[in-house]
C-alpha cells in the first residue's frame, strides 16, 4: 500500500512540474501577449493542482492535509480571477492581439502563414 | 520527485523572471510577477516536504493571498491616466478616439 501511494504522488509530481516547465516555455516563446498569457493560465492552475494532490498523498499528519487543501483551493480560486482582471486591464488599456491591425488588407498573406 | 519537483520549479521561476525582465509590454511583466508568485507557493510546500518542516505551509498560504492582493492592486491602479504605458507597437490605438 506505501509503494502505490508513493508511485501515485511521484506521477502527480512529475507531471506537475511539467505543467510547471512547459508553462514557463510558453510564457517565454509565444508571439503575443494573450497566447502568453492563456499559456500561463493554463498551466499554473492544473500544474499547481497537481503538485499539491501529490503533497496531500505523501502527508501524514491531518492538519499539514487540511493546510494543503486550503493552498489548493486558494490557488483555484486566485488563478482563474487574475487571469480574467489582467485580461481585461490589458485589453481595456490599449493592448491589442497580434496582426488585428491590418486583418483586413493582408487577409490572404494571413491564410498563408496559418497554412505555414 | 520531491527533489525533482523543486527543481523544475526553480526552472520555470528562471523563466519568468526572464520574461519579467524582457517583456515589451507591462502587462507582460504583471503577468510573469503573477506566475512567479504562484510558483514561489509551490515552492515554499515542496522545501517544507523537502526540509522536513510542514510548518512551511503557513507561509505558503500567506504568499498565495499577498500575492492575490498585490496584483490585483496593481491592476486596479492600472487603469488610472498615471499609469498608462503606450508600447511602441500599438500606436495605431492612440488614434482612435
Amino acid at each position: 500500500m506505501d509503494i502505490i501511494i508513493t508511485i501515485c504522488s511521484g506521477f502527480l509530481l512529475l507531471v506537475g512540474s511539467f505543467l510547471c516547465i512547459s508553462g514557463g516555455i510558453g510564457l517565454l516563446r509565444f508571439p503575443d501577449f494573450y497566447t502568453r498569457m492563456h499559456a500561463v493560465g493554463v498551466t499554473d492552475t492544473l500544474g499547481a493542482g497537481m503538485i499539491l494532490v501529490g503533497l496531500m498523498m505523501l502527508s501524514t499528519d491531518f492538519l499539514v492535509f487540511a493546510k494543503l487543501v486550503m493552498v489548493l483551493l486558494f490557488t483555484l480560486l486566485i488563478g482563474p480571477t487574475t487571469s480574467h482582471v489582467l485580461a481585461k486591464a490589458a485589453f481595456h488599456n490599449g493592448v491589442t492581439p497580434k496582426d488585428s491591425n491590418n486583418l483586413g488588407q493582408s487577409k490572404e498573406k494571413e491564410n498563408t502563414s496559418s497554412i505555414l | 520527485m520531491l527533489i525533482a519537483a523543486t527543481l523544475a520549479i526553480f526552472v520555470a521561476m528562471i523563466l519568468a523572471i526572464i520574461r519579467g525582465i524582457a517583456g515589451p509590454t507591462l502587462y507582460d511583466r504583471i503577468l510573469a510577477v503573477n506566475m512567479f508568485g504562484t510558483k514561489t507557493v509551490l515552492l515554499i510546500s515542496l522545501l517544507g516536504f523537502v526540509m522536513g518542516r510542514p510548518e512551511f505551509l503557513d507561509i505558503a498560504l500567506v504568499y498565495a493571498l499577498i500575492n492575490f492582493i498585490s496584483v490585483i492592486g496593481v491592476l486596479r491602479y492600472s487603469d488610472t491616466n498615471q499609469f498608462k504605458h503606450m508600447p511602441t507597437e500599438d500606436k495605431s490605438i492612440r488614434k482612435e478616439p
